[in-house]
Order: C-alpha cells, then sequence, then structure tokens
C-alpha cells in the first residue's frame, strides 16, 4: 500500500514556494509533493504542491468544485491519496488514520459545521483536549485522584481556549443550540484544542456578516501569534483572504493555477480569468 | 474576603454533587436495595418478590449495560442476551468445576470469582464481534447482532459440554435468592456508578462524541476502533456478570431462553428509559420486571394490557407534546416559579414600603 507514496526525505522547499520572511530559515512545517487524488476517471486533485512556513497563516481560495475541500480532506487521509506525499514536520502522513494525522499535528474544522450536538460547548472542547489528558480507562472508570487533577486541568484549559472567542459564557449551553457563527468559532476551538501545528479552516467565515468577519480575522491572527501555528484557510470572503493571508494558493480543476501574495493574485492573469471568465474579444 | 469566598463556593459545588443527577441515581439504587432486602431479610416480602428480586437485578444489569453500546455510543444491538449466556454458561461452569474440586471455599469467595470470570469471557466475546462489526454502522450493525446471537444460541445448544438444548444443570450451585441478592445488589451498585463515572470522564466524552459526529470525532483524533470495542466488550461484561448471577439462581440453564426476545426485552427497557440516561434504564427495568409480574391476578388479559401500558409509558416517555406538559409541572420548574413569586412579592412589598 505504501507503494504509491515516494518515499521523500526532507529536503530545502523548492524555489517557487513563498514563506513569510519569518518563517524562511526554518523548515516548512507542511511540505506537499505533488498530491493527487481520482475518483474513478476524474482527476478531482492533480499536482499540488505547496509548503506551509511554520507561523504563515495561507489561503485557499478558487471557484466552487474545484477540489479545496479535497484538498483539506487528502491533508487530513479521509480520503487517501493516489499520488504524492505528505510531509508534516519531515514525516509522511502516509497509510495513516485521520485520527493519527490528527494526533501528528494537523486539526481542522469542517465546511458544513461538524460539532457534537448534544454535548455542551464546553464538552466538545474537552473532547479536543482528550489526546493531551494523562487518564487512562480505570481513572475514568474509578475517578481516581489522577482523574481529579487531570479533569481540572482539562477544564481550566478548555476556558482558556474558549476566552479567546469570549465564549465562557455559553460553556454549559448545548452545542447544537449555539447560533451559526459560534457553531463555527466552537468548530476552530475544538481543533486548537487537539494542540495543532496546522490548523485548517474550511470557510470560517460563511454564513458570518461583515463585522463578525473582521472579528474573525483579527481572532485568527491572535491565536497564531498566541500558538505559533501555520493556518491554512479555504475561504470565498476575499476580503478576508486578501487581509489576513500572507501566502494564497488558487485551485482550479484540480490544479494550481497561481501561487503567491495577495498582491501577485489580484494581478494575475489566470487567476481572474477563472473567476470572471475570458475577455469577451478574446473568445471571440 | 477573597478566600471567604472561595470557600464558599468550594462548599456550594459539593453540595451540587451531593444531589446532582447522577448522585440521585446512584441514590435511587441504594434506596431500592435496602428497602428490598430490608422487606426481604425482616420476612414481610411475599414469596413473588422474594423470587423476582433476582430477575430485577439481571435485567437491571442488562439494561444499563446495554444504554452503554445502544444509548452512549448510538450503535444499535439486538444480541445482548447472547453476552448474558456467555456469561451465565462460563461462570456457572466454572462455579461447578470450584464446587467439585474446593468444596471448602465458600459462596462469597466462589461467586465473586465466577461472576469475574464469567464477565471477562463474555467481554472476550464481546471483542470478537466487535471487531467485524466495526466496520457497520446502523442497521447493519444491529442485523450482525442480531445473527450473532442466534448463532451463540445454537452453537450452545449444539455443545456437549453445555448439556445441548436440555440445559445445563446448575442444580448443585443454585443458589436461594436471599442469598444472592447481597452480590446482586453490589453487582448493580457497582455497575451504576461505575457507568455513570464513565460517562463523565474523558473516555465517555470520547464515546459519546464518536455517537454525536463520527468523521469529527475522527478529525479531533478520537481512536474510535478503541472506543467501540471497549464499550462493546465493557457491556459483554456486565452482561456476563448479569448471566453469572441468573445461572445461579436457577437449577438449570438452557440457551434457548437467551433468545431474540430478551434482547428485544432489553433494548425496550432502555428505550424505554431514554437513550444514554443510567437513571432511566433503571427504572423502566423495575417497571418493566415488576408490571407483568403484578398484572398475573389479570390472567387473560395481562399481556393485552401489559402491551397497552407500555404503548402509553412510551407516549408519556417520549411524544414532545407530553414532555413539554411534564416539564411545565416538573418539581423543578414548580420550585423555580415558586422562588419567583416570592421575590415578586418581596419586590412589591419592598416597593410600597419605599413609598
Amino acid at each position: 500500500m505504501n507503494k504509491e507514496y515516494p518515499k521523500t526525505k526532507m529536503v530545502a522547499p523548492p524555489p517557487n514556494i513563498l514563506l513569510p520572511e519569518r518563517d524562511v530559515d526554518k523548515p516548512p512545517v507542511l511540505d506537499v509533493r505533488n498530491l493527487g487524488i481520482d475518483f474513478g476517471g476524474l482527476r478531482a486533485v492533480d499536482d499540488f504542491s505547496i509548503a506551509i512556513g511554520r507561523t504563515e497563516i495561507s489561503g485557499l481560495i478558487g471557484p466552487n468544485g474545484a477540489g479545496k475541500t479535497t484538498v483539506f480532506n487528502l491533508l487530513t487521509n479521509v480520503y487517501q491519496p493516489t499520488r504524492g506525499a505528505i510531509l508534516l514536520d519531515g514525516k509522511s502522513t502516509a497509510g495513516k488514520l485521520p485520527s493519527e494525522v490528527n494526533r501528528m499535528g494537523i486539526a481542522r474544522t469542517f465546511q458544513n459545521i461538524r460539532l457534537f450536538n448534544n454535548m455542551s460547548v464546553i464538552d466538545n472542547v474537552k473532547v479536543g483536549l482528550g489526546n493531551s489528558i494523562s487518564e487512562n480507562l480505570f481513572d475514568s472508570l474509578f475517578h481516581t485522584p489522577r482523574y481529579r487533577r487531570s479533569e481540572r486541568e482539562a477544564t481550566e484549559r478548555a476556558y482558556d481556549l474558549l476566552k479567546i472567542f469570549d465564549m465562557q459564557d455559553l460553556a454549559k449551553v448545548e452545542a447544537g443550540n449555539l447560533p451559526y457563527g459560534a457553531q463555527r468559532r466552537l468548530e476552530i476551538l475544538r481543533a486548537l484544542a487537539t494542540n495543532p501545528k496546522v490548523l485548517l479552516l474550511d470557510e470560517p467565515a460563511a454564513g458570518m456578516n461583515p463585522s463578525e468577519t473582521s472579528e474573525l480575522m483579527d481572532n485568527i491572527r491572535k491565536i497564531r501569534d498566541e500558538f505559533q501555528i501555520a493556518i491554512v484557510l479555504i475561504e470565498h470572503d476575499m476580503n478576508l483572504v486578501m487581509g489576513l493571508c500572507e501566502g494564497i494558493a488558487v485551485l482550479n480543476f484540480g490544479k494550481i493555477i497561481a501561487k503567491g501574495t495577495p498582491e501577485d493574485i489580484k494581478n494575475n492573469d489566470k487567476v481572474i480569468e477563472a473567476y470572471l471568465g475570458r475577455k469577451e474579444d478574446e473568445n471571440a | 474576603m477573597g478566600e471567604k469566598k472561595n470557600n464558599n463556593l468550594l462548599g456550594e459545588s459539593k453540595i451540587k454533587k451531593l444531589i446532582s443527577r447522577d448522585a440521585v441515581t446512584i441514590y435511587i439504587v441504594i434506596v431500592f436495595y435496602a428497602v428490598y432486602s430490608a422487606m426481604i431479610y425482616s420476612g414481610s416480602a411475599s414469596r413473588q418478590m422474594l423470587n423476582m428480586v433476582i430477575t430485577l437485578s439481571c435485567y437491571i444489569l442488562l439494561s444499563v449495560s446495554l444504554n452503554l453500546v445502544v444509548g452512549f455510543l448510538g450503535e444499535l444491538s439486538l444480541g445482548h442476551a447472547a453476552f448474558m449466556s456467555v456469561g451465565a454458561y462460563s461462570g456457572s461452569m466454572l462455579s461447578v468445576a470450584i464446587l467439585e474440586k474446593f468444596p471448602q471455599i465458600p459462596l462469597y469467595v466462589r461467586l465473586p470469582i465466577a461472576m469475574l470470570f464469567g464477565g471477562i469471557i463474555a467481554a472476550v466475546f464481546g471483542i470478537i464481534i466487535g471487531i467485524p462489526v466495526l466496520r457497520l454502522n446502523g442497521d447493519y450493525l444491529a442485523i450482525v447482532t442480531l445473527a450473532f446471537g442466534e448463532i451463540i444460541k445454537n452453537v450452545i445448544i449444539n455443545l456437549d459440554f453445555t448439556g445441548g438444548a436440555i440445559g445445563y444443570d446448575t442444580e448443585p450451585i443454585y443458589e436461594t435468592p436471599k442469598n444472592l441478592l447481597p452480590f446482586a445488589a453490589v453487582a448493580v451498585i457497582v455497575s451504576v456508578i461505575l457507568i455513570i463515572n464513565l460517562a463523565k470522564s474523558k473516555h465517555g466524552r470520547a464515546i459519546t462524541a464518536v455517537r454525536d459526529n463520527r468523521i469529527a470525532a475522527d478529525a479531533t483524533g478520537i481512536k474510535i476502533t478503541y472506543y467501540k470495542l471497549m464499550v462493546f466488550a465493557l457491556a459483554a461484561f456486565i452482561a456476563g456478570i448479569a448471566g453469572v448471577i441468573w445461572g445461579h439462581s436457577l437449577s438449570i440453564i438452557k440457551a434457548a431462553k437467551f433468545d431474540f426476545n430478551m434482547s428485544i426485552e432489553i433494548l425496550v427497557i432502555v428505550v424505554l428509559g431514554g437513550l444514554g440516561s443510567v437513571r432511566g434504564s433503571v427504572i423502566a427495568a423495575i417497571i418493566m420486571i415488576i408490571l407483568p409480574e403484578m398484572l398475573r391476578d389479570l390472567q387473560d388479559y395481562r399481556m393485552l394490557i401489559y402491551s397497552i401500558l407500555l404503548i402509553l409509558l412510551m407516549l408519556f416517555n417520549a411524544s414532545p407534546k407530553l414532555i413539554a406538559i411534564r416539564e411545565r409541572f416538573s418539581v423543578k420548574n414548580l420550585m423555580a416559579e415558586a422562588k419567583k413569586r416570592v421575590a415578586e412579592k418581596k419586590k412589591v412589598k419592598e416597593g410600597s414600603a419605599n413609598e
């Protein structure tokens, strides 16, 4: 099974990839090489290569159906890639389960929110904290002193996380009853609770109004600064993408058609074509 | 000042813990057994009640353990009786063997060993059935567990050392309900406490997370395979213990008793009590076992009335309109309203005093 993944060693990132200045000296946290997946005869994603800096906020954009979410599903091993390799901190994630990939350090949110709806907000966060709680089955069954200690710790850390989005007051509310925006924020916190190196956000601003969106932008920056992690986001809100991302990759029909800084992307003909179509005189 | 406030808070949280939902569930179980054993040992209980106590305990064990699978893990299992039969046979066999080889070992040592053994063997079966079943969800899993239950039953009937269709002779290890009651009571109380503890822990949260959203749980780093197997094994373990107690209360155990009907009966209890509610399972088990016995005098109409009552109970328990009415008149709500009224009166009084 592992045959299909080329055994890649950690080498310097390809020169065509931009990293923010502060991350240039360090190896990229996520290095994706020629990733591709076929669904039957359809090449959903092809030749997808990208390197993400340790503390970079990068964006993945593209028209509907371009394969953005498929890329996230590949990065988290929900889909096993047909071709290519994913290196997280130099380690290949090939053949790992999604839960193992998460424990290696890639956390994600979902485009269509997937919370644990019947659990309280704080319990949702605590599920994310689960892997860093040192509590075995015996502790859980008999509520040993270690259980009490780790539970108290988890509660404290969960509240610290909730503070990021100012959601402490909602801690006891059932997650399914939260308003839409709060659900999106909770999903980010739950992903953050798993202590990732890379955070993948799938349309974090979907359904938010402009003021909520700008607040979200501040918070994403705050998360990056505080946790020193890389963040990759898929988003259709161009204000958010252009205002937040240091590097952007544009996807169309499963292939990267442009990579660069927001300025580069804004003026890239191919991108404009992908979004708006060709100019009329060229068509004629 | 700050310290004082802190102390106060701590005290409050302790009191809250003592009267929390979960604590009350444990009290219910303990009080139930205290009253029951008081009646039995003082001799004021009828024979009927005496005979019922073991069945009742076994069904409480079965329903709280099935609730782990159906309510907490969210997987429909229709073969729970099979785990009980595995426990009943293996535990009883060990008990018989111990009695033959070391007759000097007293009951209070022999029975716990048999219970542990029966539970472990049942848990092993739980894992064996769990492994292939992990790839299935929902209806498919239900059908596989149903088939598994039938397979176990038929294998036991067709094996020689289990006594075949005639049944396994447990006459030598037979104990009266009076003797078995303490063991059953401890088993029930410990199981209920453990399940409640589990639900409030990291592992419990992971299990409910898998139930609520498997894909998200996977993406959050939860080992789904591990948790599913763990729940299956734990539920089978408790069902196995119930089987061992059951085996000791009869003079013969027959595999045919642990059939589909019994599994469904347990499932009915779990659903009636409410999925994921330990307290509900306990109360529903008590009602569902006592009810047919109470209706015994009605003879011909017994099962008819029983069925109608079951339908009414389901309606009362799960109909949204009735739930709304129940909540409206719940003790909590009435108390809150009374408090509000008192507060309002106070305000009015203060207001008039100020004027």
